[in-house]
């Protein structure tokens, strides 16, 4: 069904953070991505001429790379993007199937790949790119914020996340509750100022970006002493250190 | 955004078609065009056939469409549902209005009736069609308001052109209908080019800022696309035309759609018999030439937000 639920204050709305203050650009979430979806829910994703010239395939996380500033200030900010899973999906409305859809109990936007009829329109309607056509299939798919493992009670439940997630090696994405203003994720968002990307639509994305932190660039900041103090000259301990000294510079 | 040819011819033999229905549903009932039923025929066939042939063009564009007929189901929230629905629809009142009309010779009546109501229906099929491109946010150059205007007046033009030959072959001198060609020519031509006026002097608010919640230190800029070969989304989305081609391609929009077109119709608006169908008829490959052009340019000229991540500077 392609309307959108109704959506009531509080719902429950599963999402990612994604702190781009830490993100190194390992791309290990790109690659944890492509394998779990090698099966379960979307599998497989294909990949078109892989071992060969121009090789291209369907990813449902890509990892961008920035720069943002000029000279000293400048930084380097690598941005993982995924389906924001958005409160307003368009590519959701505009379906003409239904195949496209929103949860009502979560908020997790999916295809169903057995009624899409590929006519594409949802990437159309998609500003962030998250859809992707499936050229084998011909199907769209797109990131299923892993709902074959997180309600997956095969797997222990510290396991029940989405496999970028459980991946990352900084710690560098997080998955909860973003609907739930006292969930860890709200917290967290909350606390560092967690932004959505391209407002200006509306479509309400749910996953975050917490924005780089402010580089502490001035001695002060991080604890060192702004310039080295010699210490006290009549001190017993600094004449015998002294003596020491020039004895061993000889 | 690719320009894919299924889609182009779709648009195009589809706004035509429709627009020629919306013609015959108002212009027979009302008296206005011959009451001949071979005319009837030839006219409803063609109407018919530019319509349907574009709508399975569409179907070929699927990635799947053996189950094209799911997309009936989501009109309550899909405008590309509800171009289906109203498509087939509009057949139903135009199957009695063209039963009555060629095979029992009315036009009044009930028949007029069904020919008024096809006319509505087509109108609102072209009004959806142009409404699945106004709808779309992430595409600025889609997302504005020229772009119904301009589906219905080139649709409009390119069935009045159509209708205008037609009728020649049973009318020597049909200044209504030769009279509102021209009209309709000129009008379709000012659309256009308001529209093209518009996308070169605006763009879309999103920026690479607001695409990555970042800017506050300086300009945001790409370093590293996420992929080195091509993927779906740039190869869908980021279609750009050079700049060279673009505007060889608005002249050729220009004079084969518009221009030549125009000046044609007003010869044959002059001369009348059987000169006024060569005329006429070279209208409507001129036309067919120059609409082909434009709609390529409306896919390639048009820039989506995905690009931001890409490299692109603005939409």
């Amino acid at each position: 069904m392609t309307s959108l639920p109704e959506s009531r204050p509080g719902q429950k709305q599963l999402g990612l953070v994604i702190d781009l203050d830490i993100c190194v650009g390992c791309h290990a979430c790109a690659t944890a991505c492509k394998e779990w979806n090698a099966s379960g829910h979307m599998g497989p994703l294909p990949d078109f001429n892989p071992y060969g010239d121009a090789a291209w395939g369907v990813w449902f996380n890509r990892i961008h790379s920035f720069e943002e500033g000029e000279g000293e200030g400048a930084r380097t900010i690598h941005f993982p993007k995924s389906c924001l899973h958005c409160e307003e999906p368009a590519c959701v409305t505009v379906c003409p199937t239904g195949a496209s859809y929103k949860r009502a109990e979560d908020g997790i936007v999916l295809v169903n790949e057995s009624i899409c009829i590929g006519c594409k329109l949802c990437s159309w309607a998609c500003p962030y790119g998250a859809r992707e056509f499936d050229a084998d299939e011909g199907v769209m798919k797109k990131c299923t914020l892993c709902i074959d493992r997180i309600y997956n009670e095969r797997l222990v439940p510290e396991d029940r996340q989405p496999a970028c997630v459980m991946v990352c090696p900084v710690n560098a994405r997080h998955f909860g509750n973003l609907g739930d203003p006292q969930s860890e994720v709200s917290e967290m968002v909350a606390a560092r100022r967690g932004n959505n990307l391209m407002p200006e639509l509306g479509y309400k994305p749910v996953n975050k970006y917490l924005p780089p932190r402010s580089a502490r660039m001035a001695s002060g900041q991080f604890g060192a002493a702004n310039a080295v103090v010699p210490s006290d000259p009549a001190s017993p301990t600094d004449l015998l250190l002294r003596w020491v000294d020039r004895l061993l510079s000889r | 955004m690719h320009p894919a040819l299924s889609i182009i011819f779709f648009t195009t033999s589809s706004g035509a078609g429709f627009a020629l229905l919306i013609l015959l549903g108002i212009g027979t009932p009302l008296g206005l065009l011959p009451a001949s039923q071979a005319f009837g025929f030839a006219a409803l066939a063609i109407a018919v056939l530019l319509a349907a042939s574009g709508l399975a063009s569409s179907v070929l564009h699927l990635g799947r469409p053996e189950r094209a007929w799911r997309a009936f189901s989501q009109w309550r929230s899909s405008w590309l549902s509800r171009e289906g629905v109203f498509s087939v629809f509009t057949f139903l009142p135009t199957a009695i209005f063209g039963i009555g009309w060629v095979f029992f010779g009315v036009t009044g009546g009930l028949v007029g009736l069904c020919g008024i109501l096809a006319a509505a229906l087509a109108a609102a099929t072209i009004y959806c069609t142009g409404m699945i491109y106004a709808s779309l946010r992430p595409i600025h150059q889609w997302h504005n308001s020229w772009v119904v205007p301009n589906y219905f007046g080139l649709g409009v033009m390119s069935g009045v052109l159509v209708l205008d030959l037609l009728v020649r072959l049973w009318v020597a001198r049909p200044w209504g209908v030769a009279l509102l060609t021209f009209i309709v020519t000129l009008a379709a031509w000012w659309m256009k080019e308001r529209y093209w006026r518009f996308i070169g002097a605006t763009s879309a608010r999103s920026s690479v800022a607001s695409a990555t919640s970042l800017g506050s230190r300086g300009k945001v800029r790409i370093l590293e696309t996420p992929h080195t070969e091509e993927n779906f989304l740039l190869k869908e989305m980021g279609f750009g035309v050079a700049r060279k081609h673009r505007v060889r391609l608005r002249r050729v929009a220009r004079l084969a759609g518009f221009v030549v077109p125009a000046l044609l119709t007003l010869f044959a608006l002059l001369f009348g018999g059987m000169i006024g169908v060569v005329m006429a008829a070279l209208a409507v490959a001129s036309a067919s030439v120059g609409l082909v052009a434009e709609r390529w340019l409306f896919f390639a000229e048009a820039k989506h937000t995905v690009t931001l991540y890409y490299g692109a500077e603005a939409v």
